[in-house]
């Protein structure tokens, strides 16, 4: 079991602020229930003073999770507004005591929704990961803005500490060259600002990829998802649909594909439809669903879609665009 | 308050018979049972009977066929690398996907180095094996075919006996992973096609760092480690007699326990699992319900995370394990889990209760008593949960 400051357990056993804010004015939520940790962050902001009245959480996540989500209502009640966009993650896992640095995301998390909360609250649109810059790593939908972001907030030096924070490289570690790039592009940017020391900057190639994978090979991808049970007991297959004709056929295929798009565009991915070749429907997959390891449940997702819309047994076979 | 242990898959108290049995053998009769005098051949007979203990819970022909080792993990290593060793022509490995790290870990290794081309074999829903996929990697190239008994963090159990006698067909070595299986469900492998099988002590009442490879005889083999003729030269170094004695010792009390466990421990998981989700909302079994190892329960929990229930349990004085990620230190959750398509939001609230005969009834109900509550106050926290409206018994998981 971790290694959890008494602080800590206190707010997780304890936790402060938990539950719904009725009269909040300003909400922020981060994260998601796949990725394992979630937080909705609720305030009543005074629109006179600015100040925080009151701020309450609702949190799914790991014992960190919730102790952070609470800590971070506790530092901020009483502060303005801008008072309160100065808090950093390191505030965060510092009023706790510490954090074990596996679980420093639990506090970054707490960070990303008080700025979401605030611009909520200021009618403006949160910044979130995928408008920031390019997508850097596409398991955990981490964008190169929150890495730097983080990167100079608490002044990381390799490229673990960004997993550690980020979750970025969490999961297949593709992106190791582009972390690297950015790590070491950040950190001469904090050496020439003074508020690094040359030597603890990272140079390119210091860290071994190979190494960092094993740590960090129990990756969890951001998985795509239909709405799907594997437990659910499988529907009765509605009425055969001998008269069917081929036409008639692709034209449902194509329809239920479009219906689920926006499920799979919400988490950054996308399928469309290649070919219809007898009993096989091949697809295409593409954006998040490239490489992830739940892209098996979201084609056995669309397969049951396709069999209970079509009322015959077909297969969903995801082919690559270039194949055909 | 008696704290209540239901981790025992993870490991299970020594019996206090098993160190009875064992203590004499490190101050009285210490001596190498290699060695030819009174010191020595005490010892020796002792590891020989043993053996024959181990033989009798396993039900193999001879006693020779048992190797000792430092247990699971050297034993899992020795018989893969033994298998292909022996069968130089012959480069691939069928495992399965919900295999535990010494099998997974060794076959990646071999694939990583160029030994070995591995066909990992997928579970559906229920954690119950491929066996269509199996049929189709099985051919004349397979050297070995190495399969669990019992998964150890939902106890489904793959029908290890006709598995092995398709290997056979294609004159694939068969190996099996049996450590969370023997002591728990009745083994008899003189009448299977098995040729090996891997045990560890610790998981049935025995000490840690003692186990056993079944080699059936007439398999080739080829040892992991050299340097001395112990185990016929199949394992070299000195032999750990003290704890080869308690291994034996556990597996006769493994044998005559072993109703109890198909009886009462089962009885105690069934009401459990039974309590639980009747008193709790959106939540399910996960493994085969139909054939099961009857101490391991693992239930899913929608909308919470594991750790943070293990949290509260170990503060009811309750333990138990999770296939969460953020228990083990990784991100994701257990492999077991995702090769069954459980889905993200279920598995991260994923938690194993595992029963030994030490077990009893108070501690079902401390369970039953305690879980509800923290369940309800932990879904008081989450964002996603519907609230008190949703009472419903089925399982609809919500995505983000």
């Amino acid at each position: 079991m971790w290694d959890y400051t008494d602080k800590v357990k206190d707010y997780f056993f304890n936790p402060k602020n938990a539950g719904v804010l009725a009269e909040a004015n300003a909400v922020g939520e981060v994260g998601a229930i796949a990725c394992g940790d979630a937080l909705k962050l609720m305030l009543s902001v005074d629109p006179v003073t600015q100040i925080i009245l009151d701020a309450k959480f609702q949190t799914f996540g790991c014992g960190s999770a919730i102790a952070s989500s609470s800590a971070l209502t506790e530092i901020i009640i009483g502060k303005t507004l801008d008072e309160a966009l100065k808090i950093t993650n390191q505030d965060i896992a510092d009023f706790l005591g510490g954090l074990p640095p596996e679980k420093m995301h639990c506090s970054v998390m707490g960070y990303e929704a008080l700025q979401a909360a605030v611009a909520n609250y200021r009618g403006e649109t949160w910044k979130d990961d995928h408008e920031e810059g390019a997508l850097v790593c596409k398991c955990f939908g981490v964008d190169e803005g929150m890495i730097e972001r983080t990167i100079k907030m608490n002044k990381l030096t390799t490229v673990e500490q960004v997993t550690d924070y980020t979750k970025a490289g969490g999961g297949c570690l593709t992106c190791f060259d582009k972390l690297e790039e950015i790590l070491a592009r950040t950190n001469a940017q904090l050496v020439a600002e003074g508020i690094l020391p040359e030597h603890e900057a990272y140079r390119i190639g210091a860290a071994d990829p190979k190494k960092i994978k094993e740590k960090a090979k129990a990756a969890k991808a951001k998985p795509v998802l239909v709405e799907l049970s594997p437990l659910a007991p499988s529907s009765p297959l509605p009425p055969p649909s001998a008269g069917l004709t081929t036409l008639k056929k692709i034209k449902i295929i194509e329809e239920a594909i479009e219906e689920l798009r926006p499920y799979l565009k919400r988490d950054g991915g996308d399928c469309e439809l290649v070919d219809v070749d007898g009993s096989n429907v091949l697809v295409n997959l593409s954006g998040a669903c490239v490489g992830c390891q739940m892209a098996s449940v979201t084609v056995s997702g669309i397969q049951e879609r396709l069999i209970a819309k079509l009322g015959t047994p077909i297969r969903v076979i995801p082919v690559g665009r270039a194949a055909h | 308050m008696k704290p209540v242990y239901l981790d025992n898959n993870a490991t299970t108290r020594v019996d206090p018979e098993v160190v009875a049995a064992m203590l004499p053998f490190f101050t009285e009769q210490f001596g190498n049972p290699s060695s030819i005098h009174a010191f020595g051949s005490s010892v020796g007979a002792a590891v020989r009977q043993a053996r024959g203990q181990l033989q009798a819970l396993l039900g193999c022909a001879h006693d020779h066929e048992i190797i000792y080792t430092s247990g699971g993990t050297e034993a899992d290593n020795t018989a893969i690398l033994s298998a292909l060793e022996t069968m130089p022509d012959r480069h691939e490995v069928i495992t399965s996907k919900v295999e535990h790290p010494a099998i997974l870990s060794l076959c990646e290794h071999l694939e990583k180095t160029g030994r070995a081309k591995v066909h990992y074999i997928g579970v559906d829903a229920f954690g119950r094996l491929d066996i269509e996929a199996y049929r189709e990697a099985l051919s004349d190239k397979v050297a070995v075919v190495s399969l669990m008994w019992a998964n150890n963090e939902t106890g489904t159990i793959f029908p290890i006996e006709g598995l092995a006698d398709l290997a056979k067909e294609h004159g694939a070595l068969f190996h099996t992973d049996a450590v969370q299986a023997v002591g728990k469900v009745p083994i008899s492998l003189k009448d299977s096609a098995i040729d090996m099988l891997s045990l560890s002590g610790h998981k049935l009442h025995g000490p840690k760092g003692i186990g056993a490879l079944y080699v059936k005889r007439g398999v080739r083999f080829k040892p992991l480690l050299r340097g001395g003729h112990q185990e016929r030269g199949r394992r070299a170094g000195t032999e750990n007699a003290s704890a080869i004695i308690a291994l034996g010792q556990a597996a006769e009390l493994a044998a005559k326990h072993m109703a109890e466990e198909q009886t009462r421990v089962k009885g105690l998981r069934d009401r459990l699992e039974k309590a639980l989700v009747q008193r709790i909302p959106n939540c399910f079994v996960n493994g085969d319900p139909l054939d099961r190892l009857p101490n391991t329960c693992n239930i899913a929990f929608e909308y919470v995370e594991g750790e943070a229930i293990l949290l509260h349990l170990n503060r009811a004085g309750i333990a138990a394990s999770s296939g969460s990620a953020c228990t083990s230190g990784s991100l994701e959750p257990s492999h077991v889990l995702r090769a069954m398509n459980i889905p993200f939001t279920a598995a991260h609230g994923s938690i194993r209760f595992s029963f030994s005969r030490d077990n009893v009834d108070e501690d079902v109900d401390r369970v039953v008593e305690a879980l509800p509550p923290i369940m309800e106050k932990l879904r008081a926290l989450s964002p996603f949960w519907p609230g008190a409206q949703n009472d419903s018994k089925e399982f609809k998981p919500v995505y983000a």
